[in-house]
């Protein structure tokens, strides 16, 4: 809560300055009814049309200062909300980007989703609420408060009896809806999760049939969600009859001792009228306060959910190391061992390393650990023991850029966004034109690029759906080569491929980046042949290593893929 | 077939005409609580009852007042009275309204529920091409923040409009009660009111859709960038993407700026109006009662007016007023929720697949000859992407299709699987038009396994049986067995009970690929289609998949976007696809005689 609100410290001032012109507002509007009072116990006494229409003006012009400064508090007030839910969600986005892998999966992508949405939606709505009501409405209730004490102190404590037994309803509802609240978004994360798969696995529904499995499936978590609104809704709706209840029943209270005092010449008659102008202005405070607090406990949850991604501590620590003089090696893998789940060891006392320049072919069966071992290369995942050094440094003593600027990489689940392929290839990066071309013609990529009309500048679709898979691979390689990378990674890249664009790709890449230092993640011996140094994964660790000829040799796993593969793999 | 579209597009031009507009989305949205008239129906009642209780209390108050008043000392037995009767009906008043509230709550959950499913399950019928061309963060924002802005709209609305206009109706008559000359007053204030909510509710509607759009836009981004999270971390372009996400945002912020700016004058405008009016009531008020102290006006005249009847009157008009504000302030949310019923009638007015034809038959025992006859296909119309295919597959053989990517062999799946249809040429299964069969029953007769796999959140088990529900445990086993993945899903702790999570870790994407070649495994369809399917599970299981990949092949007709030799060879028919033609089709031998692309092709990889 805390965490969410001082995001709006910056616009105190302007939030200030928005209190005050609405209490100016509200101050002129709080005077209607005083001059009302006036009019009938005064004016009209003495008989005086002239004075009667005099008040009448004055009230007229209570209410323009009323209605301008309003409309010009409301205006600061949206202003206010936009910057603020900018700010949250900007922050919170960017929260996400550099979360650590293990966080994402933690929370999940649709959870991460959803806070970035609904909840930033649900916050915003509050703090836009907050501000047009929130002044307004504790205002005329302190006020009426106040002004109906200076008028007749007894009415005036018969009314303020009932308000802690509105604040005792209110405390204690919001304490039972807050966890509700919380339970109904989690069911909202489920519902787009399975709205989220549905899309994106829409042929294989289709293909199978599946309209009526999906739609049951999903219909269990529509009717789970709104189990739960209708839940957390029929406690939240005790609030306002309860607190209707009450402040009218301080009306009837006053009525009884109004008729007690005025029969004893303590009060009078239009004091009592006064008194009821002053109370309906009061339970109309009260109600939007009512109001205001039903989004308070949606608020709330929807806060505490952003403030866990916001306050999620950064993993990325960065170490002292002066390096190992020793270690002349690109990179250099010494016992790493590593678990996702800490229980069984994905990666186990894997050791090799690979000199300047030089290429790395990994190579082994699904499940063995080769993706994982780029993933703790490229630090998504800290190792449980053993370390990695990059030439010659510890991995954890580079910072988040200096480790980005060394890698180039192509990665197995690829990453291809609604934007002209140029940008795919560019990334964000500042990369001129004649390096994209020439990174794209490297991959392979360059002879279909100009065979589209618009060319570099055509507009791929999310997930790159109009390109094929191959030309998908391509576009990722060119977008690992662009930036000339040191140490470029290919993670299983070129699969779709047919074994001639593969072998060509092959050989661009030993003559355009003989400089860096490549490794290549594959499932085709042809692929990874050519590199100096071969590892043989299995289970997370390494039953081979050597290059493509002492691995037929010493490897039995190696040789099996080699024969079941030469000439066994065609074109696609 | 082309008079068959027009006659859809007329069709759609007249239903958009319906649909769009305001009234329209104001019908259509008053249809769905019409729907729920076994609640609707008690909500009204509930309404007028509590209202009419709530309404009663100042009368009595004013009542009380008047006893007070009393000459001659306070009537104290008539004052005790009144407080009585406004304890009962403010008590009344607030069980009424709770009950109301819990009617309402229930009221406007099954329709958001209802509304829910009917987008899910129109989403279904969609075409694959709706996919294509729509961000998945746009299609969850419907279901998320437009139903949600529907949802507030009429839990806290719908209530408040009904309730406003009881009141009024309700105050206008007490008010003529107590004095008919001083409702002049609202005559003159009550029509300006109506055409500046008027006039200001069209100047702002643009600018809430403009809202609508923009967050559905950002939305969209967010999760196409959130799905791409590692590639942005591994190239350090978390602050770029940020950046640009902050474009959207941005744009979200205006657009949102921009309509509360411009709604803003609303409320406080016709606030002015309406205490513009109570000053005016206050003067004449204040006037008639002095000339009735005064005796020039008599009693029994209807100028006539008591000090109670003042209070009265102002506090009806109070009451009369309050609603005409809400109104404005509702409206306002009317903006957002009409947008947003908006889109989602959009969604819900998206053409689905095309009906089955009338004459379609039913494809029971299916035979498995498939017939491609001149098929001309392109996604637009500007661009083809097949070009008179003719192929053509017996029951039980192997078509293999190979060429470069991009040479449009994806699309003949598609094709085959009727995703899109062709623009010339018939696809004939069992010699039938593949047009003139229940679309579900031609898909059922393949099995598919694609490239991208795709699991879902639930069990291992759950996503085998996906192929076949009525299955049984053992024949889950089998299929596991065959797709050599038993070993592994038993080694976990909870077996085929494992929950696959999103994007999970817990599973690589070649064990997630082994999974759906399971699931193709039970789901036995007489024909099959691999696109790519072994594509991402490595030599070595692919060695062990691949006799059971055989097993299944066998006594299907099946189309093999393949990449092995071995498949290839033993295909038989190959089909070399090259921009969008088949350039060489025949066996192997056939073809290596040939000595064509496809000999080339071979020889090339021995070199």
């Amino acid at each position: 809560m805390k965490r969410i609100l001082s995001y709006l410290m910056p616009f105190r001032f302007r939030m200030v300055v928005g209190f005050l012109i609405k209490v100016t507002g509200t101050v002129a509007e709080l005077l209607l009814p005083f001059i009302l009072t006036y009019i009938l116990e005064n004016v009209i006494a003495a008989l005086d049309v002239r004075r009667v229409v005099l008040y009448g003006i004055l009230m007229v012009i209570c209410s323009i200062i009323a209605c301008v400064g309003n409309i010009a508090a409301n205006r600061m007030a949206s202003k206010v909300t936009a910057d603020f839910s900018l700010a949250v969600r900007r922050d919170l986005f960017r929260k996400t980007m550099y979360f650590s892998a293990r966080d994402t999966d933690a929370f999940t992508i649709p959870s991460l989703e959803s806070r970035i949405t609904t909840d930033t939606y649900h916050v915003q709505n509050f703090v836009g609420m907050m501000q047009r009501m929130g002044v307004r409405a504790p205002f005329l209730l302190a006020g009426g408060i106040i002004i109906t004490l200076i008028m007749d102190k007894a009415l005036a404590l018969v009314m303020i009896a009932t308000l802690p037994l509105i604040g005792v309803t209110v405390f204690g509802i919001s304490h039972k809806g807050v966890p509700l609240y919380t339970e109904v978004q989690k069911s909202v994360d489920a519902m787009v999760r399975v709205v989220r798969e549905d899309a994106q696995g829409i042929r294989v529904i289709k293909a199978l049939s599946k309209n009526d499995y999906e739609n049951r499936r999903y219909d269990r978590v529509n009717a789970e969600l709104s189990r739960k609104e209708c839940r957390v809704g029929v406690i939240m709706g005790i609030v306002n009859p309860v607190m209707t209840l009450l402040m009218n029943l301080g009306i009837a209270g006053v009525v009884a001792v109004a008729a007690v005092r005025v029969a004893r010449n303590a009060s009078s008659p239009a004091t009592v009228i006064a008194f009821m102008q002053y109370f309906t202005l009061i339970s109309m405070a009260m109600m939007s306060l009512s109001r205001m607090f039903a989004m308070y406990t949606k608020f709330a949850a929807s806060a505490r959910r952003i403030a866990e991604v916001l306050d999620t501590p950064d993993s990325f620590f960065v170490e002292e190391d002066q390096g190992d003089d020793t270690d002349k090696a690109c990179i250099s893998f010494k016992n790493v061992s590593f678990s996702y789940f800490g229980k069984k060891k994905n990666m186990e006392n894997i050791t090799f390393s690979l000199p300047e320049g030089g290429t790395l072919g990994i190579i082994g069966a699904t499940g063995s650990g080769k993706s994982t071992l780029v993933k703790l290369l490229l630090r998504f995942y800290d190792t449980d023991s053993g370390e990695i050094r990059i030439r010659g440094r510890k991995i954890t003593s580079y910072t988040r850029e200096e480790l980005t600027s060394l890698f180039g990489v192509a990665l197995q689940n690829d990453f291809i966004y609604a934007d002209t392929i140029l940008e795919n290839i560019r990334f964000g990066r500042d990369i001129p034109m004649d390096e994209v071309v020439r990174a794209a013609k490297v991959a392979q990529a360059h002879d279909f690029i100009s065979a589209i009309p618009d060319g570099y500048e055509h507009m791929l679709s999310s997930k790159g759906t109009n390109l094929s898979g191959g030309q998908r691979q391509r576009v990722l390689i060119a977008r690992a080569l662009a930036g000339r990378p040191g140490i470029l990674i290919l993670d299983d890249s070129s699969s779709a491929l047919d074994y001639k664009t593969d072998a060509n790709l092959r050989r661009a890449l030993a003559e355009d980046v003989s400089d860096s230092t490549v490794i290549t993640v594959a499932q085709r011996v042809s692929s990874v042949k050519n590199c100096g140094q071969i590892l043989v994964l299995d289970e997370g660790r390494i039953i081979g290593q050597g290059t493509h000829e002492e691995l037929l040799e010493t490897c039995k796993e190696y040789r099996e893929i080699s024969e079941s593969q030469m000439g066994g793999a065609f074109v696609e | 077939m082309n008079k068959k579209t027009e006659e859809f597009s007329l069709n759609k031009k007249t239903d958009s005409g319906r649909g769009r507009g305001r009234r329209g989305i104001v019908l259509r949205l008053g249809g769905y609580v019409l729907a729920e008239w076994q609640l609707f129906i008690p909500a009204v009642a509930f309404t007028l009852l509590s209202n009419q209780l709530s309404l009663l209390g100042p009368r009595y108050s004013g009542a009380a007042i008047d006893a007070i008043e009393h000459v001659g000392g306070v009537d104290f037995p008539v004052v005790w009275e009144n407080v009585f009767r406004m304890i009962l009906c403010y008590g009344g008043s607030a069980v009424l309204a709770y009950i109301l509230a819990v009617i309402m709550l229930y009221l406007s959950q099954r329709i958001i529920y209802r509304m829910r499913r009917q987008i899910f399950e129109k989403l279904n019928t969609l075409p694959v091409g709706y996919f294509d061309t729509h961000a998945t963060g746009d299609i969850i924002s419907h279901i998320s923040y437009d139903i949600d802005t529907i949802n507030s709209s009429l839990t806290n609305d719908l209530v408040q409009v009904m309730t406003s206009v009881y009141t009024v109706v309700g105050s206008l008559l007490f008010m003529w009660r107590i004095s008919r000359p001083m409702i002049l007053i609202f005559v003159f204030t009550v029509p300006v009111s109506i055409v500046f909510t008027r006039y200001r509710s069209q100047k702002v509607r643009p600018l809430f859709r403009a809202r609508s759009r923009k967050y559905g836009e950002l939305n969209g981004y967010a999760e196409e960038m959130l799905s791409g999270v590692r590639s942005i971390q591994a190239y350090g372009r978390q602050d770029v993407i940020s950046e640009r996400f902050n474009v959207h945002n941005k744009d979200a912020m205006d657009a949102f700026y921009s309509s509360e700016y411009n709604a803003a004058l609303l409320f406080p405008s016709i606030n002015l109006i309406n205490n513009v009016s109570i000053s005016m009531v206050a003067i004449l008020g204040g006037i008639l009662y002095m000339y009735s102290q005064s005796g020039r006006i008599a009693a029994g005249s209807m100028f006539f007016i008591t000090l109670g009847g003042v209070a009265q009157f102002v506090q009806y008009s109070r009451k009369f007023a309050g609603p005409i504000n809400e109104f404005s302030n509702i409206l306002h949310e009317f903006q957002s929720a009409f947008s947003a019923a908006e889109r989602v009638f959009a969604v819900l007015d998206e053409s689905p697949e095309p009906a089955d034809a009338p004459d379609a038959g039913k494809l029971d025992r299916v035979e498995g000859k498939v017939e491609l006859d001149t098929i001309t296909f392109g996604y637009t119309p500007e661009k083809t992407i097949l070009r008179d295919v003719t192929v053509k597959a017996d029951p039980g053989q192997t078509i293999a299709i190979v060429g470069p990517t991009g040479a449009g062999k994806t699309t003949i799946i598609n094709l085959l699987m009727r995703f899109y249809d062709p623009v010339s040429g018939e696809i004939r299964i069992d010699s039938v038009p593949s047009l003139k069969l229940h679309r579900e029953d031609l898909r059922r007769a393949f099995t598919m396994v694609l490239q991208d796999t795709w699991l879902f959140h639930g069990t291992i088990s759950e996503n085998i049986l996906y192929g076949r529900e009525n299955a049984t445990m053992e024949e889950v086993r089998a299929a596991a067995r065959a797709a050599r993945i038993d070993t592994y899903i038993e080694s976990l702790p909870e077996g085929y009970d494992t929950i696959l999570s999103d994007d999970g870790v817990n599973i690589s994407k070649g064990q997630r690929q082994l999974i759906t070649i399971a699931r193709a495994f039970l789901a036995d369809a007489p024909m099959l289609i691999l696109d790519e399917a072994t594509s991402n599970v490595d030599s070595r299981t692919e060695i062990k998949i691949q006799e059971a990949m055989w097993e299944l092949m066998r006594g299907r007709t099946c189309f093999v976007i393949a990449h092995r030799l071995s498949t290839i060879q033993n295909a038989d028919t190959i089909l070399v696809v090259q921009k969008g033609t088949i350039i060489e089709q025949g066996n192997h031998e056939e073809l290596i005689r040939l000595g064509g692309f496809y000999s080339t092709l071979y020889h090339s990889q021995f070199s």
